[in-house]
């Protein structure tokens, strides 16, 4: 029996319907780049969200998805539909390599080592000359086919893929949630030794847990060359990118399903405005009042916005529950 | 030749654990992952650069200057914000720190353009030390020398003095340190300001050989954070001697892969050492 179900296909309707009504090609772009870090923030909620260990190195498995599919179409002229599965298998074997030493780590030591393996992987990736080292690739344009996922006339195509994968995630992410390994995850992530001592192990399901989230990453990270066409190992393996992925997360609500897409919401469409309206000088100043805001929302709102939404509609709640009982009183 | 790269990397060393020290103290006593503090660090070495530039101070005559500059910017950044994520989760913390990186480091754009900019001329510049096959320049020398003073003084300050015993009292418990009269608010601001002197003093230091711009403090940062973490949280002895770790493998990887490897290698040597010692060199 799985929850939810209702309220997450009326979500993902309403946002197939919102381009269709909006139809300006810069709403499309930044719905896009929304839905991309959306389903980032949707596998990166898996393994710290729900079973609690802090991850700083997701731009690894994202940076491994992008270059994965890219080097196969620009060299092999393979299809990214191969090569968004490649990346993704790719992905799943660092996270089970990295899954054993790293999980014995606790807590910032934990989220530090995640750290340390992305910047290495972005110094092999900066000196490997196949890859096309610092110079990063150029993806080849090609003529709109959805078999070679390039659509140079439209955002829409992009923006449905987006939409589909943010909709298979969302529903795996539900998935895990409410399933055993979901409630395992959590146990986990509440206590540690407790956990350990009913007899879960813990070593196995978190290792699950990055496997999975590390695969989905690699998912979104193909989808982002694909848009974006063009990739080098400072946009994509940096820690600004983890954190970027961290942020928006813990901003919508971390542990929470809806959290990532919250979070997208707010942060995306800000950041593209601010530097649309106040970055072309390049002087900085759109991503100072980022900053700011981004501090607004962690001194003020320190749960995230679905901390607030959840507080709104308790009261709510009490509210009728106070009404039905003057009612019976009465 | 392999005894110049050793030198060299201990010197760097040196420089490491002292912007470390300054990460550590804010991560053990008040655990906050500080993602502004390599930014702290950008403020020292504009502080100095602007002393120099304006004023004509030397920069080591402004490393007082930088180091109060940077102290009271800690202290501000405590009230403002800090104060305000302590109670929450981690991660909140750490969105905040975070927001803080992007505006110093900004606002150091918008104000001073993203140019790179050198100090020429200052007292140490191009000067040298040769003892037998080794020269060391002295810029770095005098960096390396400030920076074991400055950490001393920080040991000094933490273990020996009536404030950096509360400092102690609040990181093993907060709860008790208040309960014993600490007044922990003022503490953390302190510690906070502690921090940012490290680094201030840091910065001044560096700025005679390093090129000053706005993200000049990321790099650092990250290192820091690894060195932290291999030395112990909230240890500052840890500090140290990951600091020099790191620096010598800075070096001699630089030497003997290929400074494109170098990095790798420094995080690379953080896994191998934290496999060994799960909580870092001296954690406990």
């Amino acid at each position: 029996m799985v929850k939810n179900i209702r309220s997450l296909i009326i979500l993902i309707v309403a946002i197939a319907i919102l381009p269709l009504i909006f139809k300006s090609d810069s709403f499309h772009n930044v719905l896009v780049l929304l839905l991309i870090f959306a389903t980032l923030g949707e596998a990166w909620n898996i393994i710290t969200g729900f079973a609690g260990q802090t991850s700083f190195g997701h731009a690894a498995f994202f940076g491994i998805g992008a270059y994965a599919s890219s080097v196969l179409f620009y060299r092999f002229n393979i299809s990214p539909w191969i090569g968004m599965f490649v990346g993704a298998i790719f992905a799943a074997g660092v996270a089970a390599i990295i899954s054993y030493p790293c999980f014995r780590l606790k807590d910032s030591y934990f989220a530090i080592a995640t750290l340390a393996v992305a910047e290495i992987i972005k110094q092999l990736f900066v000196s490997w000359d196949f890859v096309e080292g610092a110079t990063g690739i150029s993806l080849p344009i090609v003529d709109d086919s959805l078999w070679h996922m390039q659509f140079n006339s439209s955002k829409l195509p992009y923006l449905y893929l987006a939409l589909g994968l943010f909709a298979i995630v969302i529903f795996i992410c539900n998935f895990i949630e409410n399933s055993k390994i979901g409630f395992y995850l959590k146990a986990i992530r509440e206590s540690h030794e407790v956990a350990e001592s009913i007899g879960i192990n813990t070593t196995n399901y978190k290792t699950y847990a990055m496997v999975i989230s590390a695969a989905l990453s690699a998912f979104a990270g193909t989808l982002y060359a694909q848009y974006i066409l063009y990739i080098d190992p400072f946009m994509l393996f940096t820690l600004d990118m983890s954190i970027k992925i961290v942020l928006l997360t813990v901003l919508g609500g971390i542990g929470n399903i809806y959290g990532p897409i919250i979070g997208a919401a707010i942060l995306i469409p800000l950041s593209e405005t601010t530097r649309i309206v106040l970055g072309g000088t390049g002087s900085g100043i759109d991503l100072m009042i980022f900053g700011v805001l981004v501090i607004l929302v962690a001194c003020f709102q320190p749960k995230g916005i679905i901390g607030l939404v959840q507080k709104i509609v308790n009261n709510i709640k009490k509210q009728k529950v106070g009404e039905g009982k003057v009612e019976t009183n009465s | 030749m392999v005894l110049q790269i050793i030198s060299n990397g201990i010197l760097m060393g040196f420089i490491y654990a002292l912007v470390a020290v300054g990460l550590t103290l804010t991560w053990g006593v008040m655990d906050i992952t500080n993602f502004a503090h390599g930014e702290m660090l950008m403020v020292g070495m504009y502080t100095a650069f602007w002393m120099f530039e304006l004023f004509s101070i030397d920069p080591l005559l402004s490393i007082p200057i930088s180091t109060l500059v940077v102290f009271l910017l800690g202290v501000l950044l405590y009230k403002l914000v800090i104060k305000r994520v302590l109670g929450g989760s981690g991660l909140t913390a750490l969105l905040a720190t975070f927001g803080l990186s992007m505006f110093l480091k900004n606002l150091a754009q918008f104000l001073f353009s993203p140019n790179y900019r050198y100090i020429n001329g200052a007292i140490v510049t191009d000067k040298k030390i040769v003892l037998g096959n080794v020269i060391l320049g002295l810029p770095q020398v005098v960096a390396a020398v400030g920076s074991i003073i400055m950490t001393l003084i920080i040991i000094y300050f933490i273990n020996k003095t009536k404030t950096g015993k509360a400092i102690q009292a609040t990181a093993l418990n907060r709860d008790t340190a208040l309960l014993m009269g600490i007044d922990t608010d003022k503490i953390f601001a302190i510690t906070f300001g502690v921090s940012g002197a490290c680094v201030g003093a840091a910065g001044a230091l560096m700025s005679s050989f390093f090129p000053i711009y706005p993200q000049s403090g990321g790099l650092y940062s990250i290192i820091a954070f690894v060195i932290v973490a291999m030395g112990g949280l909230g240890n500052i002895k840890g500090a140290l001697y990951a600091g020099l770790i790191i620096g010598l493998t800075e070096a001699l990887g630089g030497f003997f892969l290929g400074t494109q490897f170098k990095y790798a290698l420094v995080f690379l040597i953080y896994l191998i050492v934290i496999q060994v010692r799960p909580k870092g060199l001296f954690g406990w």
